[in-house]
This record gives C-alpha cells, sequence and structure tokens, in this order.
C-alpha cells in the first residue's frame, strides 16, 4: 500500500530486529488488557488441574505446584495490540514438568485453557511442550500482581500474549481443537507474532 | 446486521484484510483530541463497540498501527474515530497533528466481537475521557433504532472540555460526572466535582442485565468496585482498557 503522507515514524520507530512485524517497544510500560474485571484469588484456595487426555489427572495447590522443579523464561513478549517488552523474566514451572507428573496419552494434540474468570484460551499441544511454555507466578523477582495475572498465569512468550491466559486455573488436553475466548471474538487460533497472525483469517 | 436486536455471531465475515481510509473530515475543536470521518474502502459493516485498526506507513516501509474504537453509527455512510493526542504518541499526534482532509490511510476492521451491544441487552456503560468513543457509537445506535432504553450512558473526566461529545452525551440523557469542576444540575442544585459515588452508580445500574466499562486500567477497576457493590457481579462486566501503562 502506499506512503502515509508526512509520516516517517515517531518515538516508537526502533528498526529493532528483536521486534515481530508491527510491533513497537513499550520500554519499561506493561499495558494491561483484559477483557474482564480483575478478579482477587485467594491463594489459600487456588488449585490448577491437568486432566483430559492425560493418565493422571492432577490438581496442585499452593504449595503442592512450589515443590515442583522451578524454571524461569527470560525473554520478550508481544501483545496483538502492538506493544512488545523486552527482557522480560517469568518464574514458575515449566509445563513440561507438569505433564511429566500427569503423562500425556497419545491421541492429545490440544490443550483448553480456562482461568477463574471462564476466560478460556486454546493451543497445539505442541505450543506448550518442550520448553515453550510455563506456568508463572513472578515477575522480575516479584509476585506477579493481580492486574497481570497473578497470583498464577500461563506463559506462552512465542505466542501473542492472549494465549498466555491471566489467572489460569485448568489445562484440559484434548484430542482436538475448539476456539477460546478471543479466538471465536475474532482473533486467530494460533497467534504466531513473527508470521503475524493477528485475526482470524491471517495466514 | 445493523437492526435492532442481532447480536454478532460468529459465522459472520471478519475483515481480513487491510483497505484504504479516505479522510474526509478532520475536526479539532475538543482541545487535545482529534475526530476523523473516513470513507473506508470495502467497509463491511459494525456492531457498536468495534473497533478499526489504523496503520501509518513511512516511506522506508517502517509502519506504526493502533486501535482506534469506532463513534459513529453502523449506518453513518463514514466511519468516525475520535483520537486523543498523547504528547510524543507516535500515531496519535501524527493523527492530531499532520492528517487533512483527502489523506489516505491503511485501516483494517471492524474487529472485536465481545465489548459490543446490539440493542437488546438492558445495560450500563461506564466510560473515563477518551473510553466514552465506543459508546458514542452505541447511542447513536439506539437512538435511530428505537433502543436508546435499555442503554444508560454514564461518562467521567476530568473537566467538561476534556470530555470528548459533552453535548452529545448530555442531550442523549448519559450521567456526566466531573472531577474536577463543579457542575450545574437541571434542578438547579450542583454536582460537587468528585468521582462517580456508589449512590450514583447503583441508581443508573437499577435492573441491568450488562456493564461495558471502558477506560484507563485505575478507572476500570474503580468502577468495577462500585458497580459490585450495586449488586453488578463481575461476570456482567465486560471491559475494555486504553490508557497510560502502569
Ligand atoms: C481496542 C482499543 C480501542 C481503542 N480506542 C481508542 C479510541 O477510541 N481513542 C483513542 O484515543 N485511543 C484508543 N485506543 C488507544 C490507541 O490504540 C493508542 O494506544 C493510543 O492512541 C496511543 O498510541 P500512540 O501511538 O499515540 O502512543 P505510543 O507511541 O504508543 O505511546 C503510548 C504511550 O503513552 C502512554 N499512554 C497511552 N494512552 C495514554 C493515555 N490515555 N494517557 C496518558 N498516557 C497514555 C502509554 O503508556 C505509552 O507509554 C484504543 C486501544 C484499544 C486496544
Amino acid at each position: 500500500m502506499g506512503i502515509t503522507r508526512g509520516f516517517t515514524g515517531g518515538a516508537r520507530r526502533g528498526g529493532d530486529t528483536r521486534l515481530p512485524p508491527g510491533q513497537y517497544d513499550t520500554g519499561a510500560g506493561w499495558p494491561v488488557l483484559s477483557a474482564e474485571l480483575t478478579p482477587q484469588v485467594d491463594l489459600d484456595e487456588w488449585t490448577l488441574t491437568v486432566d483430559g487426555l492425560v493418565d493422571r489427572p492432577t490438581t496442585w495447590d499452593w504449595r503442592g505446584i512450589h515443590a515442583l522443579p522451578p524454571s524461569s523464561y527470560f525473554g520478550d513478549i508481544h501483545c496483538v495490540t502492538t506493544w512488545s517488552k523486552f527482557d522480560t523474566t517469568f518464574s514458575g514451572v515449566s509445563v513440561d514438568a507438569l505433564l511429566q507428573v500427569t503423562g500425556v496419552r497419545l491421541e492429545a494434540t490440544h490443550v483448553f485453557a480456562t482461568s477463574t474468570t471462564g476466560y478460556t484460551t486454546n493451543l497445539p499441544l505442541s505450543d506448550i511442550t518442550d520448553g515453550k511454555a510455563w506456568i508463572v507466578w513472578e515477575f522480575d523477582g516479584k509476585p506477579l500482581t493481580a492486574e497481570h495475572g497473578g497470583p498464577v498465569r500461563l506463559l506462552v512468550p512465542h505466542l501473542y500474549f492472549w494465549k498466555s491466559a491471566k489467572w489460569v486455573t485448568r489445562l484440559e488436553l484434548r484430542d482436538h481443537d475448539e476456539q477460546g475466548f478471543w479466538e471465536r471474538n475474532g482473533y486467530h487460533d494460533r497467534g504466531d507474532p513473527w508470521l503475524e497472525q493477528r485475526y482470524q483469517g491471517d495466514a | 446486521m445493523s437492526e435492532a436486536g442481532t447480536e454478532p455471531t460468529r459465522t459472520e465475515a471478519i475483515a481480513s484484510s487491510w483497505t484504504t481510509a479516505i479522510v474526509r473530515e478532520v475536526d479539532r475543536s475538543t482541545a487535545g483530541f482529534v475526530r476523523l470521518r473516513l470513507e473506508v474502502a470495502d467497509r463491511q459493516d459494525h456492531v457498536p463497540g468495534q473497533h478499526y485498526v489504523l496503520r501509518l506507513r513511512a516511506p522506508d516501509g517502517y509502519t506504526a498501527q493502533r486501535s482506534y474504537s469506532i463513534a459513529s453509527d453502523p449506518a453513518d455512510p463514514l466511519v468516525e474515530l475520535m483520537v486523543e493526542c498523547l504528547p510524543r504518541g507516535e500515531v496519535s499526534s501524527f493523527l492530531h497533528d499532520v492528517v487533512e482532509v483527502g489523506d489516505e490511510l491503511e485501516a483494517r476492521g471492524p474487529i472485536g466481537r465481545w465489548f459490543v451491544w446490539g440493542g437488546t441487552t438492558p445495560s450500563i456503560c461506564v466510560a473515563g475521557g477518551s473510553g466514552v468513543v465506543p459508546f458514542v457509537s452505541m447511542l447513536r445506535y439506539a437512538r435511530r433504532t428505537g433502543t436508546d432504553a435499555g442503554l444508560t450512558v454514564v461518562a467521567s473526566a476530568q473537566t467538561r472540555a476534556r470530555l470528548p461529545y459533552a453535548d452529545e452525551l448530555e442531550s442523549a440523557g448519559a450521567f456526566i460526572a466531573l472531577t474536577r469542576e463543579n457542575q450545574p444540575l437541571p434542578d438547579g442544585s450542583e454536582r460537587v466535582a468528585a468521582h462517580l459515588y456508589p449512590e450514583e452508580i447503583a441508581a443508573l445500574a437499577d435492573g441491568v442485565e450488562r456493564a461495558y466499562v471502558c477506560g484507563s486500567v485505575g478507572f476500570v477497576s474503580f468502577v468495577g468496585r462500585i458497580l459490585g457493590e450495586a449488586g453488578v457481579r463481575s461476570d456482567m462486566v465486560r471491559v475494555e482498557q486504553f490508557g497510560p501503562t502502569s
């Protein structure tokens, strides 16, 4: 398409090769985006369940999940509303560690994540295994705040951030794909920022 | 799609490609804002509450894109946006300072299926500042289709001058709450400058089945709290946030 008359790029212009197409660096900021009010989740009542097509459906409480081997992610995150945030550190456990406990049945191909608010998102199993996804409760060494999904959120940093369900409470393994909240509401089923898969209909 | 009572469904085609928007009107009469009226090629009808993405392109191919809620009624031949100019904001300051009638922008939309009102569900809409834009579309639509009995709009801003569409909102019966300016009320008394109070919201939210809240993160959590006190359950509340990052 044509050039926008008079536009040369403003303060956000980085030319950084770490930015996926159409993204800008939000710097120290971390915008909050959610479709619902922020819930207050009580740690004494918090649980995470992994079930569906697994050998041993398992529910962890706050202490139980801390007994698993810790794991951290250090790197960038990308939101579909076009901001990216560099060099974030999130700590918790790897989704692989959970699946090691539950086992994965051969038929499982997808995962459906659900939050305490009822928010849902769908992912291919291959996007949350092999060191690609975490269940996290710390950001930059501090407890994850409620507005950013605390106490515990899913983290799938190689996909747009709506896939990293805030306030996650259940991962259900399935043998088929079913759209989650934003996917039903017009956003892409996979959401790879490097392929700019923002909305339904993007390649 | 623009008939009363139609909620969008997932089977509708979604705007999957970029198109061209020609700027037909530019209005800077609200200080700090620019109102743009666009002629969108191959336009698809929107549902009030949806937004467009605008993309700017520099001569060397660099692009910047941001989302803007639609203010216009679906029946309006043009698409209207109201953009708040942020100091050093890459896209908003360009739209505010540089754009002129006749310019072409890249646009994609309408987008979003959640923060939409189709005319049927009795709802309260609570906006902080520029968060009022999607509710202007809902109000215009409701008035045209005669469904405005089901829609209560509440708009909060620091001062009246900082509230886009203040006159239109007022004449459509919206409740305006200014936080830094006293306001004369129809009964001759005055509303003293203050944030929305729980009693104000409780009276307006009586009988609603849904609430829409749009504004900054702090505003949204404040309104969520007072809606809760007024008996509006959190699963009835739909949220759209834009504004400064914490
Ligand atoms: C669904 C959706 C609908 C939107 N609808 C509208 C709309 O109708 N009208 C509108 O004006 N904007 C709207 N926005 C916000 C818009 O997309 C941009 O974020 C905004 O215009 C800033 O972009 P920019 O390029 O000018 O600023 P950038 O260069 O991106 O800089 C933004 C910087 O300013 C800060 N900032 C952002 N917003 C504010 C604010 N309100 N006050 C103070 N600081 C701020 C940010 O923290 C950031 O540091 C919407 C956003 C979304 C996601």
